[in-house]
């Protein structure tokens, strides 16, 4: 197990510096996502911690060990590719063996971990066949158990479900994170997915164009997002972002006023649409479409600021399209950014309009 | 309205407009090849036996048909189990030193410096096959000329203080051969390798990285299990390639010394060509006929080709 360090690493190719500056501690037996959209950085971090690339700057620590310059065959990390990358010319066991070559292992040791591992993924069925017998999930499973079976310090994790349909995709989700609790192996999960790292990570690093942007647990991120980026990064549906003047204690925006405490100038209102009801009082506004979603329903409701999501529990019987509703909410669901550095402002609300 | 019978007419009268489709489709893509086959391989095949079973001569004229030609193939023609002989020697050589392994040393090699670098390397190593064969010939005749101007014998007398000049066109003729050959047949090799190392996706490699491969290691596990199709591929088609043609050893000895790099294609142009004997060239010619389309379908059994014109399984969906 290993406690993992960024200090100022920079990654350079060429002339393009992907990460500029990157700070970080993952501690001992923690499990973290990286979570950012495609080209954030987030894959060249992980493969900097694989020892696939080397940082062009800055150091990166195991358990205080300075590994920059450490090969990626010593650093004893276990890595499950996007693509799986199972080696496509040899058996199942082969593929999980093949950790195990290159330690030395006694043979009759290697196979019993070979087992072990198989075991652990449910794959000791199908230690005999090729790669390309198997389906998504299962080569998904002998990644795992080749990731696992040489016992590495680090288990590195890219995108590992984005090649599955969605019922494996959650069955894998608990999978994963309960192998983790078993071994408490130190995990990093790169995903583009928030739903992915806020159910498996204890920590996520939200990343943006090479910067981390927040650090923290999932409902720090899903609460208190530091930034418009984070906020609108996190949450399913995404949150209603609505520009302003806060002037007087009032936010307007074109005919409707809120109360705000705690801000002026160019602020964004987020009002995330699960924290949306329809009431007495509140904004108005007419439905515009209904979606339903199951156990929610998501309206989308014009109002005299754009269209607002609102997601309601229950069944759809109680609204149609083209009804006039009034929106409320709870103002310490409210979060307030400058719009000017796009940054939280801490302890800003606003209140409903009556 | 429509009955069922006419429902019917119309069916069938689809279904024959498809398999007029199909029959001009086959004409159009399988014609000119078929054409080319009869017209290159099929029909000089048939006139190879024709005359191989006469008397033809220099001086043209057919005065009886006989076996006498396969008589000389098998009793009387002593030269010929030491052209076999030479012939082994030559495609064996130059295949498992230059065309295969040459090859993929180069394959490897230049994908695994630098982009620019490698394409460089490769380009100059594509140069002599792009040359004409007697301009080719020609730097080589230079290089071994057994003077003192030869490069060869520059680099030798100068560098390493060697008294007299060698003529290596006397004392190692074979292997001069296999050189020649060897340096332009190389180059198909490394293409094709190139290519399949290409397309082997790089997370496999960065996965043996991580799982603690080596440099050796990589190109154990990864790089030459993925190239088993195309070392087939190359030896099949340099072999029969190799065994038919004669263009670098005629311009290079001529077949000589004496018959010393005569390899058998050439001996059947010697035979029919210098010394007149059309009928004993087209007897020989059969045999190579013979052994190419034999090589070709072991090929095809024994190495599996078919698989290489599937497509690639080596990604992982």
């Amino acid at each position: 197990m290993a406690k993992i360090e960024f200090r100022n690493v920079v990654k350079r190719f060429g002339d393009v510096e992907v990460i500029p500056d990157m700070n970080l501690v993952i501690e001992d037996g923690e499990f973290v996502a990286l979570l950012g959209p495609s080209g954030c950085g987030k894959s060249t971090s992980l493969f900097m911690l694989a020892g696939i690339y080397l940082p062009s700057g800055g150091e990166l620590l195991f358990d205080g060990h300075v590994v920059n310059e450490v090969e990626a065959r010593d650093r004893n990390v276990g890595i499950v590719f996007q693509s799986y990358a199972l080696y496509p010319h040899m058996s199942v066991r082969d593929n999980i063996l093949f950790p195990l070559r290159f330690k030395k292992t006694p043979r009759d040791e290697a196979l019993a971990r070979v087992k072990a591992a198989a075991d652990l993924v449910r794959v000791e069925e199908l230690l005999d066949r090729r790669p390309s017998e198997l389906s998504g999930g299962q080569q998904q499973r002998v990644a795992l158990a080749r990731a696992l079976v040489k016992e590495p310090k680090l288990l590195l994790l890219d995108e590992p479900l984005s090649n599955l349909d969605a019922s494996l995709r959650l069955s894998m989700r608990t999978e994963i994170k309960s192998l983790h609790a078993q071994l408490g192996v130190t995990t990093v999960l790169v995903t583009h997915d928030q739903i992915e790292a806020t159910t498996m990570a204890d920590r996520i690093i939200c990343m943006r164009a090479g910067r981390i942007e927040q650090v923290g647990t999932p409902d720090d991120l899903y609460l208190k997002p530091s930034s418009l980026f984070v906020a609108s990064f996190i949450g399913s549906p995404p949150i209603n972002l609505i520009a302003g003047e806060a002037d007087g204690g009032t936010v307007s925006v074109n005919d409707v006023r809120f109360p705000v405490d705690g801000a002026s100038g160019s602020v964004t209102v987020g009002l995330r649409p699960e924290h949306l009801r329809f009431s007495n009082t509140g904004f108005a506004g007419r439905i515009a479409q209904i979606e339903p979603m199951g156990r929610e329903i998501l309206y989308v409701v014009e109002t005299g600021m754009g269209a607002v999501r609102v997601l309601e529990q229950g069944s759809a019987a109680g609204h149609s399209t083209g009804e006039e509703v009034r929106i409320g909410f709870q103002p310490e669901n409210s979060l307030v950014f400058a719009t000017k550095g796009q940054k939280l402002i801490a302890g800003a609300h606003v209140r409903a309009p009556i | 309205m429509t009955t069922t019978a006419d429902e019917l007419t119309i069916e069938r009268r689809g279904h024959a407009r498809s398999a007029a489709r199909r029959r001009t489709n086959f004409v159009i893509f399988l014609g000119p090849a078929i054409v080319l086959t009869v017209l290159f391989f099929v029909v000089p095949v048939i006139i190879d036996i024709a005359v191989s079973f006469t008397d033809l001569s220099r001086s043209l004229r057919i005065s009886e048909f006989t076996t006498e030609q396969y008589e000389k193939v098998f009793r009387t023609d002593r030269r010929l189990s030491q052209v076999i002989t030479l012939t082994f020697i030559y495609v064996f050589g130059t295949l498992a030193i230059f065309n295969v392994t040459f090859g993929l040393i180069l394959a490897i090699t230049t994908t695994a410096i630098r982009k620019v670098s490698g394409s460089f390397f490769r380009g100059v190593w594509l140069l002599p096959r792009m040359s004409p064969s007697v301009l080719y010939i020609l730097l080589w005749l230079w290089a071994v000329s057994p003077t003192e101007a030869g490069l060869v014998n520059q680099v030798l007398m100068q560098a390493f203080g060697l008294d007299a000049p060698l003529d290596l066109l006397t004392s190692a003729p074979i292997a001069l051969i296999i050189i020649s050959n060897g340096f332009i047949g190389a180059s198909m090799g490394m293409i094709i390798f190139t290519a399949a190392i290409r397309g082997i996706p790089e997370h496999l490699f960065h996965a043996a990285a991580v799982d603690g491969a080596g440099t050796f290691a990589k190109v154990r596990f990864i790089t030459l299990p993925a190239l088993r199709w195309p070392i087939s591929f190359v030896t099949i088609y340099q072999t029969l390639s190799l065994l038919v043609s004669f263009e670098y050893i005629l311009l290079l000895t001529k077949g000589g010394p004496f018959y010393d790099t005569t390899v058998y294609a050439l001996y059947v142009y010697r035979r029919a060509f210098e010394s007149g004997q059309y009928g004993y060239g087209a007897a020989l010619a059969l045999f190579l006929i013979v052994i190419g389309v034999v090589v070709a379908l072991i090929g095809w059994r024994f190495f599996d080709m078919e698989r290489l014109l599937q497509r690639p399984r080596i990604e992982v969906h």
